[in-house]
């Protein structure tokens, strides 16, 4: 029994946390919003913005450093490292609220195609960095990143009948709001950075991998989304204790009353106890242990209601400052509360649980 | 990262087990098969029988040191002899304010001769130890606490004066490890020392009053001049030094908080009852959604516990001490209970307004977020000490 990272695990996320640190600040995250107003006149990407093409720097970055093969065999070019090694690396993608297909590329197709002799050819090209990937997860239609992806899953059940997993390569799809010369559009949404494309239709082929790895493509999704949310979670948490540590009312710092200290140490003990959760479905799927879909599922619906109560109490604790377009909190507040619903919300999860549990 | 239990680790379990399903069992015959509450009179009497059986088999202490009364067991171990104790229906520890509160404190801060005859005899229950830190006027804010002890260099010992209350079974213990103000004129932390008092010296009344779940597991002591030799234990009657009680009595509460008072085999354990009442319910047509919503979360909740305490155990053996992080758990575990047991309640329905081991428990359950410091205190540690938000 250890519950620990290894020393190398650490050092490698220490190493994507300082790579983020310095490449995907605050700033780059809004430049991977829209400029200008959008459809409806809002003015949701002011702010101080980097310039674009940091944007993509930040993906660059990461295939430079290996990170988006970190869950592919080094045959296929990867690091062959399994989910308890990048389960720590997507957290610090989570605490960037890095505005590229992560969870998708990296956790979720890459290692699938890995696993199933990568049928399309598309493999290094994941790795390498030069395309992104994307995944429509329980019969969403929504594909984040969806400007930009070039390859497409889905995973899902069969169907009601046949409950067992299966992944299709999305062939063709027609995005809502297409216009004829186009063939994708940017849907509006709540968190514009992650330009998502909303399919309105599309084909599939009839599925290239077996049950049991479909389901564990679509087990990484939920856990590394998990891990994004308790990432977020910590980097709005941070944001808000130091915030309400210098801004003074009533001759005071906000911080030193009650009333706030204890809605954040609430907030903070929800992450704390979330995190183990995380942790320990990572070793589960790197182990395929028998309880390992349980694992997730308990990752998931604690990591989402962690972070949606700390979203909620960040932006409480800050005031109205928090709730502007140019203070940052609200990059990683809608990052959040999109990630909270996305790869199963908490009650889908709970209701998995409750069915592993013969309930 | 590696969560499984070594081929040893199995075997320990499948030895605890095979125990406690022989002498549970019988224990309950011996006393007609009608156990009362250990905060009872006579079932503190039923329960000391208990306790005496654990340390007959070397059951009652697990993790101490065998000349003290253990067996020496790894953290991992008395994790699983906690899972397996409370899914076996084991009951309250009756010992437990000494086992977990005091012994930790005796084992650092103790002399030699203290911890020789202090420790073997509150594991066999010969000694029972309560707390007494609480005072009437010093609750949360423990610091302001009046209880006074004075020198008497000519008799050789300490006069007490003063009262102490919420003392958990105190109208049954023989013995209190308490804070007294040894400085006169002392205020706050400073001037406060950990004395060891014997309950049945002159000048001691002990006054037992009902919880709000009817059991006499409230004591009031009150201390009229009671003197008390330094040799009236072995080794005396300070533990730690003179006027550094204060720190001798907080260096172990962030292990009563963090680890050892509630350990997840408690949870995990009512948990896993709280899913076997649901599924009764719901194989007699009572399927209900929300409910099922709601037993799925307390589930996940003990599991987290439990996988926060792995954690926390490797941590500790690693040199990463919790420190203040004991506060989230605490807050963590008193919610839970509460949580656990509002959804048996609500699976039940109007029969759970019948005194059963639920509502008994839901009652008890409901100190959790008070005792222990209360969850409030709780939230200042870790918003200050953690998170490090500025103090007042």
């Amino acid at each position: 029994m250890r519950f620990a990272f290894t020393d190398d695990q650490v050092a490698f996320r220490d190493a994507v946390r300082d790579l983020l640190a310095k490449e995907c600040t605050p700033e780059v995250v809004r430049a991977a919003w829209p400029d200008g107003t959008d459809a409806h006149g809002a003015r949701k990407g002011e702010g101080s913005r980097a310039d674009e093409s940091r944007v993509d720097a930040v993906w660059s970055a990461l295939a430079d450093m290996g990170v988006l093969g970190v869950g592919v065999s080094e045959a296929n070019g990867g690091l062959g490292l399994s989910e308890l090694d990048w389960v720590l690396l997507a957290e610090e993608t989570g605490y960037a609220s890095v505005p590229h297909p992560f969870v998708e590329t990296a956790c979720v197709v890459a290692p699938l195609l890995d696993d199933t002799g990568d049928p399309h050819e598309v493999l290094g090209a994941l790795v390498d960095g030069s395309r992104q990937a994307g995944a429509l997860p329980l019969g969403s239609t929504l594909v984040p990143w969806g400007n930009a992806v070039t390859y497409l899953v889905s995973l899902d059940h069969r169907s009601i009948a046949d409950p067992a997993w299966v992944a299709r390569r999305v062939e063709g799809g027609i995005a809502v709001g297409d216009k004829p010369d186009s063939r994708r559009t940017q849907a509006d949404t709540m968190d514009s950075s992650r330009h998502v494309v909303q399919l309105g239709a599309w084909s599939t082929d009839a599925g290239f991998a077996d049950a049991a790895v479909a389901q564990r493509a679509f087990d990484r999704g939920a856990l590394a989304t998990a891990a994004q949310l308790v990432g977020l979670g910590r980097r709005m948490l941070d944001l808000t204790v130091e915030y309400v540590s210098e801004r003074r009312q009533f001759g005071v710092p906000v911080g030193s009353q009650q009333a706030v200290k204890h809605q954040l140490a609430d907030a903070a003990k929800q992450l704390r106890f979330a995190a183990p959760a995380v942790y320990g479905a990572a070793w589960a799927l790197s182990v395929d242990d028998e309880d390992a879909a349980r694992a997730v599922s308990t990752a998931k619906a604690l990591a989402s209601d962690a972070a949606r109560l700390t979203a909620r109490t960040a932006l409480q604790c800050h005031g109205a400052i928090g709730y502007t377009v140019e203070y940052d909190l609200h990059l990683y507040l809608k990052r959040a509360e999109s990630l909270v619903r996305a790869w199963g919300d908490a009650g889908w999860h709970r209701r998995r649980v409750a069915a592993s549990l013969g309930i | 990262m590696d969560l499984t239990w070594s081929a040893a680790e199995h075997a320990f379990r499948d030895e605890v087990r095979a125990w406690l399903d022989t002498e549970l069992p019988a224990w309950r015959t011996r006393h007609d098969d009608r156990i009362l509450s250990g905060d009872t009179a006579e079932g503190f009497a039923q329960h000391l029988d208990w306790e005496r059986t654990l340390f007959d088999a070397g059951w009652a202490v697990v993790s101490w040191p065998k000349a003290y009364g253990g067996r020496e067991a790894s953290r991992w171990e008395w994790l699983i002899f906690e899972e397996e104790y409370y899914r076996a229906g084991g009951p309250q520890r009756v010992t437990q304010n000494g086992i977990f509160l005091l012994a930790p404190t005796v084992f650092e801060f103790g002399t030699p001769e203290q911890q020789a005859h202090i420790l073997p005899r509150m594991a066999s229950g010969e000694d029972l130890w309560c707390q007494g830190w609480s005072e009437p006027n010093a609750g949360s804010d423990l610091a302001s606490l009046t209880c006074k002890a004075t020198r008497d260099d000519e008799r050789g010992g300490w006069v007490l004066d003063g009262q102490k209350t919420w003392t958990t079974r105190g109208a049954f213990c023989t013995h209190l490890f308490g804070m007294f103000r040894t400085e006169p004129g002392s205020e706050r932390h400073k001037g406060i020392s950990y004395l060891l008092v014997p309950l049945d010296l002159d000048g001691i009344t002990v006054r037992g009053f009902g919880r709000l779940d009817g059991d006499e597991g409230f004591a009031e002591v009150f201390f009229d001049g009671t003197f008390v030799p330094d040799d009236a234990l072995p080794g005396g009657v300070v533990l730690g030094e003179v006027g550094q009680g204060w720190s001798v009595a907080m260096a172990t509460t962030s292990s009563e908080r963090g680890l050892t008072l509630r350990s997840p085999g408690r949870f995990t354990a009512t948990a896993d009852r709280l899913v076997d009442l649901y599924r009764q319910r719901a194989s007699h047509g009572g399927e209900d959604a929300v409910l099922r919503d709601q037993v799925a979360q307390g589930w996940m909740e003990a599991e987290a516990y439990r996988l926060q305490t792995l954690q926390t155990v490797t941590d500790d053996a690693e040199g990463r001490p919790l420190g203040a992080g004991s506060s989230f758990v605490k807050l963590w575990w008193s919610e839970l209970d509460v949580k656990l047991h509002e959804t048996a309640l609500d699976i039940l329905g109007p029969d759970a307004e019948l005194d059963s081991p639920w509502s008994k428990g839901w009652q008890f359950a409901l100190s959790g977020p008070i005792y222990a410091g209360t969850n409030e205190i709780q939230r200042n540690i870790a918003a200050e000490r953690v998170l490090g938000l500025p103090r007042k």
